[in-house]
């Protein structure tokens, strides 16, 4: 079973983290919501397996605090 | 032409003149649900009395699509054929988003099955046709506008409290089936639980008479031009009545909305200004979801929509209240019958409370993805149905709404589960699939295996003298071959048996009354056969440990 990727793995840190800002420019935030979304999208396709998903879900949301118990899921 | 609702007879309880008796089993309510198990019930012997508050069948715009395995179980109860010769079969579904096609699926994409994925009908056909074959049974008695208002139980019976023109009487029985509709006024007598949620938002349903060339598809848009920001759903009925479903948000005005002044121009926006059409029947409905925690309460069996209330993308309504009846009449049958003990029925408890689960996930998903109930999942709601136009794999996240499929009863204490390798879906708690045959009992698969236990044997390995202590034991199981040497086998016409069900020479499938498989082998084994048997009778306690 694979599992989820959290040591270093990007070949160039500093490069994919500029284009992901310039990915978003001039874009409103609506829109940019949008394409995080489908960012998400193509790269849980990419993925494909349900461990490592839910193993990324779970990393994301680790150390968020719930503001009122009604937004928890 | 338009439909003419039957006004049924109503006549005088015998009760009121002192006379009647304790009867084995009443159904509360006429709808889909109580006419099928009330059906089932009488072709397996047992008297049944069914009691309904009203005089007719179902009015306004109610069920339309009726699944491939309700045509199979209507088949089984005579009235499969007269259900798909008058209704619109279809099997694809297209959803657009805008005006563009997103995606599009098809529902049986393989031959070979005698029923279609899905026809559409108005529920009021449907009923109609379930009454006239109730009708035909003689042991089955319909009562129009006796109205249940009181029901008790003990140990020993339920006494049914029955309000009529002509006054109040009681009546007894050991079982009641309760099938008295969503808003079950029996539950509420008895005070049960109905929990689940509201989801927040309106629907217009509006049924219209008009002569049109689109296919009979199931097409479903995504913010259309013609209806912004919102969805809309269109099937194709007989007689040319079209179903148009227009999203409307929660904070529509569900009376305004009803009015034709409204109907008229949406549909003129969808149809274009020249449509011809007529408006039959329009309302605004919420959709909910729910469930009872339990379908057994003592001596009570609940099903239908009395037990659970889904919304209706997906069509699981009746469709899987039309399995519950199925469910439940074939052990209800037994138990009446001395066969079997009443722990069978908690068994209908356990499978069909699953199989609710899964219709109510099925349906609340398709109603988050149309419905999103935050900025956050419409969001990725909209992202699917960007990506969909380009990338295959999005098409799949688009969610208008998963149609029904017979739910497997997977973890059922009623299977056996398997000690031997089998490829394909036909799992034990799965429907058995149909295949074409050539046999005595015609050219389709299911209608050998009628409604009885039924040993589905691949080649000559059982023989005469097992196949007879099938049939004499306990509780009776018929061998039905498939290949092999004997005169009476079913001919495998085009492999199809051989290939859904994995067969070999020598694999057994033990199907139940109910069509699905409860314990499959590689090779026959009396012994093992009839353990099997007693354990999808509930007369096996525990499974036999293995030692
Ligand atoms: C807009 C819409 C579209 C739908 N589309 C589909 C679809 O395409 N496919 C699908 O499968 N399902 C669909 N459904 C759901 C389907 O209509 C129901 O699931 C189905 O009618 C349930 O059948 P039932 O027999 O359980 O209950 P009902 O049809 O509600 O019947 C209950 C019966 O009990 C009687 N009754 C009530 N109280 C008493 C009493 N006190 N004494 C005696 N009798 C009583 C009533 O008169 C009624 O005849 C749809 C529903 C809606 C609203």
């Amino acid at each position: 079973m694979a599992s989820l990727i959290t040591h270093p793995n990007l070949p160039a840190p500093d490069d994919f983290y500029e284009a992901l800002i310039d990915l978003h420019r001039g874009l409103t935030e609506a829109q940019s919501a949008l394409v995080n979304a489908k960012l998400v999208l193509l790269l849980a396709n990419h993925v494909g397996d349900t461990d490592v998903l839910r193993a990324a879900m779970a990393a994301a949301r680790e150390d968020v605090v719930v503001a009122s118990p009604e937004d928890s899921p | 032409m338009a439909f003419t609702h039957p006004v049924y007879e109503y006549r005088r309880a015998p009760e009121l003149a002192g006379q009647g008796e304790h009867r084995g089993a009443i159904v509360v309510g006429a709808g889909p649900v109580g006419l099928t198990t009330a059906i089932d019930l009488a072709q397996r012997g047992v008297a049944v009395l069914v009691l309904d508050d009203d005089d007719t069948v179902s009015v306004g715009s109610r069920a339309i699509c009726y699944s491939k395995r309700t045509l199979e179980i209507l088949d089984r109860l005579g009235c499969g054929e007269a259900i798909a010769a008058q209704g619109v079969s279809w099997q694809v579904g297209k959803v657009y988003q805008g005006d563009t096609l997103a995606y599009h699926f098809d529902l049986l994409p393989d031959s070979g099955h005698r029923r279609p994925a899905f026809v559409n009908l108005q529920q009021y056909y449907l009923e109609a046709a379930l009454v006239e074959r109730a009708q035909a049974l003689r042991n089955v008695e319909l009562r129009w506008r006796h109205q249940v208002v009181a029901v008790a139980q003990d140990d020993a019976r339920v006494t049914v409290g029955v309000d009529t023109a002509d006054g109040r009487y009681d009546l007894t029985c050991d079982w009641l089936v309760v099938c008295d509709g969503a808003r079950s006024p029996v539950r509420r007598m008895l005070g049960l639980d109905f929990e689940g949620q509201v989801f927040r938002d309106r629907f217009l349903i509006a049924d219209i008479r008009m002569t049109s060339d689109f296919p009979a598809e199931r097409r479903f848009w995504f913010n259309p031009p013609f209806h912004p920001e919102h969805s809309v759903l269109l099937h194709r009925q007989p007689d040319n009545v079209w179903r148009v479903d227009f999203q409307l948000g929660w904070d529509a005005d569900p009376e305004a909305e009803k009015q034709p002044e409204r109907i008229v121009p949406r549909l003129r926006a969808m149809l274009g200004g020249q449509a011809q059409f007529t408006l039959e029947w329009a309302s605004v409905y919420t959709f909910q979801c729910r469930r009872m925690r339990r379908f057994r309460h003592g001596r009570l069996l609940f099903a239908g929509d009395a037990a659970h209330l889904v919304s209706p993308f997906g069509a699981r309504g009746a469709n899987s209240g039309i399995q519950d009846a199925e469910n439940v009449a074939w052990k209800l049958a037994l138990v009446l019958r001395g066969d079997a003990s009443s722990a069978l029925l908690d068994s209908y408890d356990a499978e069909r409370v699953a199989a609710a689960d899964e219709n109510l996930a099925a349906s609340t998903r398709a109603t988050d993805f149309i419905t999103p109930k935050s900025a956050v999942s419409r969001v990725f709601r909209d992202a699917v149905l960007a990506l969909a136009r380009r990338h295959p794999f999005a098409r799949t996240l688009v969610n208008s709404g998963r149609l029904s499929v017979p739910a497997v009863h997977r973890d059922s204490p009623l299977n056996t589960p398997d000690t031997e390798v089998f490829e394909g879906a036909l799992v034990p708690g799965a429907v058995a699939a149909d295949a074409p045959v050539a046999g005595p009992h015609g050219h389709w698969l299911l209608p050998c295996l009628g409604g009885d236990f039924t040993l589905l044997a691949f080649g000559d390995a059982v023989t005469t003298t097992d196949a007879c202590a099938l049939a004499q034991g306990a509780v009776p199981c018929r061998v039905v071959r498939v290949g092999g040497a004997r005169p009476d086998a079913l001919v495998d016409r085009d492999g199809l048996v051989a290939a859904r069900y994995d067969g070999r020479d020598g694999t057994c499938y033990l199907v139940r009354p109910d069509q699905h498989v409860c314990a499959r082998w590689r090779a026959f084994d009396l012994a093992r056969v009839q353990e099997a048997l007693a354990r999808a009778t509930a007369r096996l306690v525990a499974p036999t440990p293995v030692r």
